[in-house]
């Protein structure tokens, strides 16, 4: 069975009115999972005995008909960590590491009765925008194999396009949910900095990540972003202010809403399909009833160097607890404490992961934290002020999600500041930590292209309805890959 | 050549929360390795930490206690090094933002006063404990998370008695604030040093030798005295003084050489992610403020000015808050203020030291002692009396009833003793012949003889008296 055409509701009736049950929506998820993944590589660890366990449990306790979420299987990024479940991050030096707690969005997915089928695949520690930096197996896009599926939460993304699921949980800290969603045609949305717990999602960037789901239409999407949104104890990071039903504001239309597209995102560099994308996307806007007008975020131009090294020094932090004492791989044949650390972290780390603790190591250090750390700080007030100045007057911001559609794979690992130019247009919002999430919006030689719609902080419910207006009136995010003959 | 010396302290006091700074293990001391641990004190993946407002608390009363300012918006920052016994590899601390500045502390030797500054205060996590065995070595994290405030002085004090002077009145001032036991024996007070000389006049300070983790205050000054010494003889030989880190060996009382600093540790300090800065409002400092109890200092002042005890005693009773709790209370339950002050020094602290433990840990009340020593002023008892019913004090009785209980009640009234004088008197007469000759040892043998007679019970001052009346008519 896959996913293809259906959504939360339809697979809720089929398991409301048993005519299919959780367990057997589950075996042949597993199943399809099966025939697929060996060409898309979405999944890094299935967990079908654990799965079908629960699906049973489900099924025996009965579906709970007004959620949703009963019974669904659902796929989880791997740097969120799940009982008893394996957890790597994508990295060597997690391989075989299972940790002995739930993440609070794991622990609050379960509680709903969502079947966690298995472990998706990132770019290790969630640095990069192509899923080509896990260490264990390159991720391709369902709608060309050849093609990037976009990073990092790329295994989460791929899974949903590809069918495998419904829905997925990824992690966004520079783009990482919205530029896969983009590049393989589905929605993603990060949310605003604090409305999702943090507690249980390996750390990236800590003053940036957010988790988010991604899904196949946006009402599913906020279905499930009521799931796991709300204040946690755990988390001092995480909002107290209330949470909305995200699906209450769906069907409101856009009518009167101003909307503002930034300029400076739709400068040189970017794709000349993307834009014309952003644009049909902007009529459409206006044909439903919005204003568009051209917006400014003038100190766009910084961010890329500011978010480089405000989330380089914070990793650079917090890779600093994987150092083979505790758990994690532990180099062998170690002379000494001090060969201890270095080997187990040289051998455990991957290239782009050495490179942004290189890269935040110094941007911290004495002589230099002044004019790296705290001037990317101070960028950073600059830029949330332009957010602020455009938010008076407009409700919402359309924007390109990635400069390009998905590109080949091993194009642009090579060249490090390329791969870092890609995140320019998803990186502000979590720089400002306001709500960001991408749609399915026109094609490009038969690959996807996603925009983004970017809302107040705390403003998800707009950014939602918004989504689901032009979603209802385009049938972009209806087309589906056509999947290596397993169709 | 003359040279003036320059000390800074930094000292570490562990604060006693019920559970850690950041995650809500318990903080307890002697607990099997690990026992108090869990996912956040090991540095787990995707764990976060969570300020316990405790000791947010406990660090705004004892900047408050130190006379210090109060950041009302700090900040933790992370102090980032690799060690085994720091699971994280940063420590949570706070360094631009710590949350008291600018306070003091006011010294006294020989009668003259100062006060020395304290630049800053900040709170912070303790690491755990490493040890070592032949070919492994062990991590124990129960002491990691433990909360720490650090108290730096300014560059004020002069020479190794006012660093010692101003240890002791730190030391005092904190434990009244109950926030810390503050005991160095214990580790909950711990105290890094560092020293300069330069020649008198020399605007620039000397180089600095640091010295870490010396275990007692005496210590303190001696590692001090001798580094004084070492440093004068080193310039005036022509020398320069190194900035190094040294140990002082408490056997041959001297320093010697640990390590030397090739310039500073980078930390790589920056912003704690993970926690929101704090606010702190003036209505929390003045609730705060309000339950600060009064200070040694003050107390000292009073009991020498009001009651009329010595600088010493006052001194010696104010050595921690409990003792001065207790004195004050059996002051107000009618106790003689030097008697009490006296059975405070005397018994009640030889009780404690024979039997180790705190005086809040006994069964000696306030009112108890001060009622027996009410039965001492009003002749009640005599103070030889008065050894036994300590002992009972000390097994909770109440004194009056034990008194009477054990028929110790002393015999002063003059009516029941006057049949028992004349009928001593009329039995010896040879005491008093003797006694009208000038015999004053007659006396103490028919004192004697009344004593005898009434078991002890007899009040010897009344019975005297009683005596010269009946011989001398």
């Amino acid at each position: 069975m896959n996913y293809f055409n259906q959504s939360l509701t339809s697979i809720h009736k089929q398991l409301s009115d048993k005519s299919v049950s959780a367990e057997d929506l589950t075996k042949q998820t597993l199943e399809n999972i099966k025939n697929v993944d060996g060409d898309i590589n979405a999944f890094l660890t299935l967990d079908e005995d654990g799965a079908l366990k629960q699906a049973k449990e489900i099924d025996d306790k009965g579906i709970d008909s007004d959620n949703l979420l009963s019974g669904l299987p659902i796929a989880v990024k791997d740097n969120i960590v799940t009982k008893g479940l394996k957890t790597t991050a994508a990295s060597k030096i997690l391989e075989n590491f299972t940790p002995i707690y739930d993440a609070t969005v794991s622990e609050k997915i379960k509680k709903l009765g969502t079947i966690t089928v298995g472990k998706t695949n990132m770019d290790e520690f969630a640095m990069g925008g192509s899923t080509e930096n896990s260490a264990f197996k390159i991720t391709h896009n369902p709608w060309d194999t050849t093609k990037v599926p976009g990073g990092s939460s790329g295994g989460s993304a791929a899974a949903v396009a590809a069918g495998e699921v419904l829905a997925a949980l990824g992690s966004d800290t520079g783009g990482s949910i919205r530029q896969p969603a983009s590049f393989t045609g589905v929605v993603g949305m990060k949310p605003t900095y604090g409305r999702v717990s943090r507690w249980g999602l390996i750390a990236f960037g800590s003053s940036l990540d957010q988790i988010g789901p991604i899904t196949r239409n946006v009402a599913d999407n906020a279905t499930l972003l009521n799931a796991i949104a709300g204040h946690d104890d755990h988390d001092l990071t995480s909002s107290t202010k209330e949470v909305p039903d995200f699906t209450s504001s769906l069907n409101k239309g856009v009518k009167g809403l101003r909307i503002g597209i930034p300029s400076e995102f739709m400068a040189q560099g970017l794709d000349d399909d993307v834009k014309q994308t952003v644009l049909n996307t902007a009529e459409t806007f206006k044909k439903l009833g919005a204003t568009v007008d051209e917006v400014s975020l003038p100190h766009t131009k910084y961010g890329v160097a500011a978010y480089y090294i405000i989330s380089s020094s914070e990793a650079s932090s917090n890779l600093q607890r994987f150092d083979g004492i505790r758990y994690g791989r532990r180099a062998k044949d170690v002379k000494n404490l001090e060969d201890l650390y270095v080997k187990s972290r040289s051998e455990g780390f991957g290239d782009e992961v050495k490179r942004r603790i290189m890269l935040g190591t110094f941007s911290l250090s004495a002589g230099f934290y002044d004019a790296y750390f705290k001037k990317a700080a101070q960028v950073r007030t600059l830029m949330i002020n332009d957010f602020n100045n455009v938010f008076k007057d407009f409700d919402l911001i359309l924007a390109p999600t990635a400069p390009t559609p998905a590109y080949g794979i091993g194009e642009d690992v090579s060249d490090p500041m390329t791969m870092y130019m890609n995140d320019v247009l998803t990186l502000p919002v979590n720089l400002a930590g306001l709500p960001g999430m991408s749609v399915p919006a026109g094609f490009s030689k038969g690959l996807p292209v996603g925009v983004q719609l970017i809302g107040r902080p705390f403003d998800e419910l707009t950014v939602y309805q918004a989504g689901n207006a032009f979603e209802q009136e385009t049938d972009f995010g209806k087309q589906t890959p056509t999947m290596g003959g397993n169709n | 050549m003359n040279f003036e010396t320059t000390i800074g302290l930094e000292v570490h006091v562990e604060l006693k929360t019920h559970s850690k700074i950041f995650s809500p293990s318990p903080v307890e001391f002697g607990d099997e390795p690990n026992a108090n641990t869990n996912v956040i004190d090991w540095g787990y993946p995707g764990v976060l930490p969570t300020t316990n407002k405790g000791v947010v608390h406990d660090g705004i009363m004892a900047g408050l206690a130190l006379h210090a300012q109060i950041e009302r918006q700090p900040h933790f920052d992370r102090k980032n090094y690799f060690y085994p016994d720091n699971p994280k590899a940063y420590q949570i601390t706070q360094s631009e933002t710590p949350i008291a500045h600018d306070g003091w502390v006011e010294i006294e030797i020989d009668g003259h006063k100062k006060k020395i500054g304290i630049a800053e205060m900040h709170i912070e996590e303790d690491a755990g404990k490493n040890t070592h065995a032949t070919d492994h070595s062990y991590v124990d994290l129960n002491r990691q998370g433990t909360p720490l405030i650090e108290i730096v002085s300014k560059p004020d004090i002069a020479s190794p008695e006012e660093a010692y002077a101003y240890l002791e009145q730190l030391r005092q001032i904190v434990q009244f604030t109950g926030v810390s036991d503050v005991k160095m024996e214990e580790g909950s007070m711990r105290v890094d040093t560092n020293i300069s000389i330069r020649p008198v006049g020399q605007k620039e300070y000397g180089t600095k030798v640091e010295m870490k983790n010396i275990n007692s205050f005496n210590y303190v000054r001696k590692s001090l005295d001798y580094e004084e010494q070492r440093q004068q003889r080193v310039l005036m030989s022509g020398g320069s003084i190194q900035q190094e880190t040294r140990r002082f060996d408490e056997t041959t009382g001297q320093t010697e050489l640990m390590r030397v600093k090739e310039g500073s540790d980078d930390y790589r300090y920056f912003p704690e992610p993970d926690l929101p800065v704090l606010t702190i409002s003036q209505e929390w400092i003045d609730q705060i403020e309000s339950e600060l109890p009064e200070p040694p200092a003050k107390r000292r002042e009073r009991y020498v000015n009001e009651l009329g005890i010595t600088d010493y005693d006052a001194m010696v009773i104010t050595q921690t808050k409990e003792m001065s709790d207790f004195y004050e209370a059996m002051i107000k339950a009618g106790a003689d203020a030097k008697l009490a002050a006296n059975y405070l020094q005397g018994d009640v602290n030889a009780y404690l030291n024979d039997n180790q433990v705190e005086l809040q840990d006994t069964k000696i009340t306030p009112e108890h002692l001060a009622t027996m020593i009410k039965l001492i002023t009003d002749g009640t008892i005599s103070s030889k009396m008065a050894k036994k019913v300590f002992k009972a004090i000390t097994k909770g009785d109440e004194p009056k009833k034990f008194v009477e209980d054990k028929g110790m009640v002393q015999l002063s009234d003059p009516a029941q003793l006057q049949p028992l004088v004349d009928k001593v008197v009329g039995a010896n007469p040879q005491s008093v012949e003797d006694f009208h000759n000038g015999k004053d040892r007659a006396i103490g043998f028919l004192v004697g003889q009344i004593m005898k007679e009434t078991h002890g019970k007899a009040n010897p001052q009344v019975v005297n008296k009683l005596l010269k009346d009946s011989m001398n008519k």
